[in-house]
């Protein structure tokens, strides 16, 4: 995780980001990330934290940073130039700690585990907003893992892990509007479980949740969500994430999977 | 029709991204056809796809690459065809690309051009501008004309196939006298209303047979009625058609009465001398020395006709081109717009017109002797119906149907 010092929004690469209108408020971005991070260390995670950098307000989501798989770090190639400035920050943190840097090729875009996530021993992949699905091949063949591409049809859902939540090795939460036919065909052929969120919950950023074990960290207030979680037996953290929201990204943006 | 051929790797069967795309390509009005396709054995393994994309114009085809782009297809990178300048006027240079009579493209600066006129045994030349491609006759190659060399950047089409079934799919395959000729001709005439009603042009390539045969008079009709744009024979037809216009002979037989005339041997000299000292067909027609046959029918209606000879004819007719090469670009001049060509009795002119057409046109061989159409299939026109009949049966058949 990376603390939200220099969070604020200088830039509009989404449909929630409106400098004007709505702002960001960096002290309240600050309590409600230390709620977070002390909420997933209480559940037992391993915080690592990537020193924050001025200039550079989108470095919290480090979700884009890439994609960890033991060893290696798949390396993220931005779509726009405002977060490409933040490729060499996360290639030191992840030298310095002696993991091998997988570049791809640089016609391809990839914004790392915001757009590819595991379920089982198949990965996940959205494409079109901020992924290019050329890349999808070259990060196969590094995981020697099945990709299966989800083209991601509505703007406010740019990333993959903003519709589409793994929650273990065969269920998974998804907003079933932000795919397309083919895309939410291939989701219901290859998970077992599926929980389909409802657009009011997938707009709270319900999707953009956390998993520690069974338990699942997400934005408060996702009733419905909430109810089918603790149906099937996960219990649910309920986290205020709001400033993020103005960024377009909740609690999973915030963190990169380290193992 | 603008095409590419664009490539897809990865898990592009479970990702549905190859039904995507080919659903894309139809979504957009385009078609595909699947050159290749390699699906992984295992889970893990990743599938690849080579796809031939086709559109009508090619700013659809355009769309429709943009658009597969974002789904992962992406265009094979196909290199230029390589230009040499022709170092002398007549030849080619070595090993020059030697055409099909089949639409053809060539890369060029990254696009693919139509070659235009396609013509089987000829080069392809590219204007300096490397906008324009056409094929090109070896007698007509100036020094300096680049002409393509080897195969890099070469794709022909293969004759498309009309969903419907008809006589030009199940006909062509075969030459036999027994086949039902009654359902060919009606066919034939479907094929020749079906391409004047678009605009085609209907070319006829005829022997003297049908003038020998009492033929003429389904022809002169065809004529007049409109269904023929060019006529292409030789010296003896003409001869024939207009001996019987001046005498009601054909090589001194009267065609009314089936027996000799006297001295009817002459009469085919008798008219040839008639028309060279009218200055040819037109003028006679003109005089009103000429007023009834064939080529009156054609004079009248204006109708482009080609008269190739050979070194047995008599006189020749004053529009006979004797220069072969030149009757080969004469020809090749009235073609353009051609659908459909009939070719009656006659081997090696409807050889020579095999030749010079391209492989869409529609080619349909009657005559007697089965080899003529053999011949012609085996020269490189593979998309003949052959029929084997007596000619005048078959036009007389032809213009019945054709006036229903």
């Amino acid at each position: 995780m990376c603390p939200p010092d220099y969070y604020r929004i200088e830039y509009e690469i989404n449909p929630w980001m409106d400098r004007r209108r709505r702002p960001a408020d960096t002290s309240l971005a600050v309590k409600q990330w230390q709620a977070l991070y002390a909420r997933l260390t209480t559940l037992g995670a391993t915080v690592k934290l990537l020193t924050p950098v001025p200039g550079l307000p989108d470095l919290v989501f480090t979700a884009n940073a890439g994609l960890v798989a033991g060893e290696k770090f798949i390396r993220s190639n931005f779509r726009f130039p405002q977060r490409q400035r933040e490729i060499p920050v996360f290639e030191t943190w992840f030298k310095e700690r002696g993991c091998r840097i997988l570049p791809l090729p640089a016609a391809a875009c990839f914004e790392g585990e915001g757009d590819a996530l595991p379920v089982g021993k198949t990965l996940f992949a959205g494409y079109r907003m901020r992924s290019d699905i050329q890349s999808h091949q070259t990060i196969g063949e590094i995981l020697g893992c099945e990709v299966l591409s989800l083209e991601l049809a509505d703007p406010r859902f740019y990333h993959l892990d903003t519709c589409f939540c793994p929650l273990d090795g065969r269920t998974a939460l998804y907003f079933p509007e932000a795919f397309d036919e083919y895309g939410r065909k291939v989701v219901a052929a290859s998970v077992s479980e599926l929980i389909p969120v409802a657009a009011e919950d997938a707009l709270r950023f319900g999707c953009n949740a956390i998993m520690v074990g069974k338990d699942v960290v997400l934005q408060a207030g996702c009733e419905g969500l909430n109810r089918d979680l603790r149906r099937r037996g996960f219990t649910v953290h309920e986290l205020d994430l709001s400033e993020f929201h103005k960024a377009g990204g909740s609690a999973k943006c915030l963190v990169l999977r380290l193992n | 029709m603008p095409t590419e051929t664009v490539e897809l790797h990865g898990h592009i069967i479970d990702s549905l991204t190859l039904p995507k795309v080919l659903d894309e390509v139809m979504n957009y009005g385009g078609t595909f056809e699947i050159i290749e396709i390699t699906i992984g054995h295992r889970r893990e393994d990743s599938s690849q796809a080579r796809v031939r994309v086709s559109a009508p114009a090619q700013e659809i085809l355009d769309t429709i690459l943009s658009r597969i782009k974002q789904l992962g297809a992406a265009p094979v990178l196909e290199k230029d065809a390589v230009l040499v300048p022709a170092d002398r006027d007549g030849t080619f240079p070595e090993n020059f690309y030697c055409t099909t009579n089949l639409q053809t493209f060539i890369r060029c600066q990254e696009r693919w051009l139509e070659v235009a006129r396609p013509e089987m045994d000829c080069g392809i030349w590219v204007d300096p501008d490397r906008k324009h491609a056409a094929t090109m006759p070896i007698h007509l190659v100036k020094k300096g004309d680049r002409i393509i060399v080897g195969h890099q950047g070469i794709r022909v089409t293969p004759l498309e196939r009309s969903p419907e079934r008809n006589v030009f799919e199940f006909m062509a395959s075969s030459v036999s006298s027994e086949k039902p000729k009654g359902i060919v001709i009606k066919e034939v005439s479907a094929q020749i209303r079906a391409a004047k009603k678009e605009g085609g042009r209907v070319m006829v390539v005829a022997g003297p047979a049908v003038v020998h045969t009492g033929a003429g008079t389904h022809l002169e009709r065809l004529i007049e009625a409109g269904w023929v744009d060019v006529l292409f024979t030789g010296n003896a037809l003409a001869v024939h058609d207009i001996e019987q216009a001046l005498y009601g002979t054909s090589l001194g037989i009267y065609l009314e009465k089936g027996i000799p005339a006297k001295e009817g041997h002459e009469h085919h000299m008798r008219a040839i001398n008639t028309i060279r000292r009218a200055g040819g067909i037109r003028p006679a027609v003109e005089q009103g020395i000429l007023k009834s046959g064939i080529m009156a029918a054609c004079v009248r209606k204006g109708i482009e006709f080609v008269l190739a000879g050979s070194i047995r004819d008599d006189g020749p007719l004053p529009e006979v081109t004797t220069d072969m090469v030149s009757a080969q670009d004469a020809l090749r001049k009235v073609l353009p717009g051609m659908s459909v060509c009939v070719m009656i009795a006659t081997m090696l002119h409807s050889i020579a017109a095999g030749n010079l057409l391209p492989a869409s046109v529609k080619l349909v061989c009657v005559d007697i002797n089965p080899a003529v159409v053999t011949k012609l299939t085996d020269r490189g026109s593979f998309q003949a119906v052959g029929l084997v009949t007596d000619v005048e049966p078959f036009l007389r058949e032809l213009w019945k149907n054709l006036t229903e």
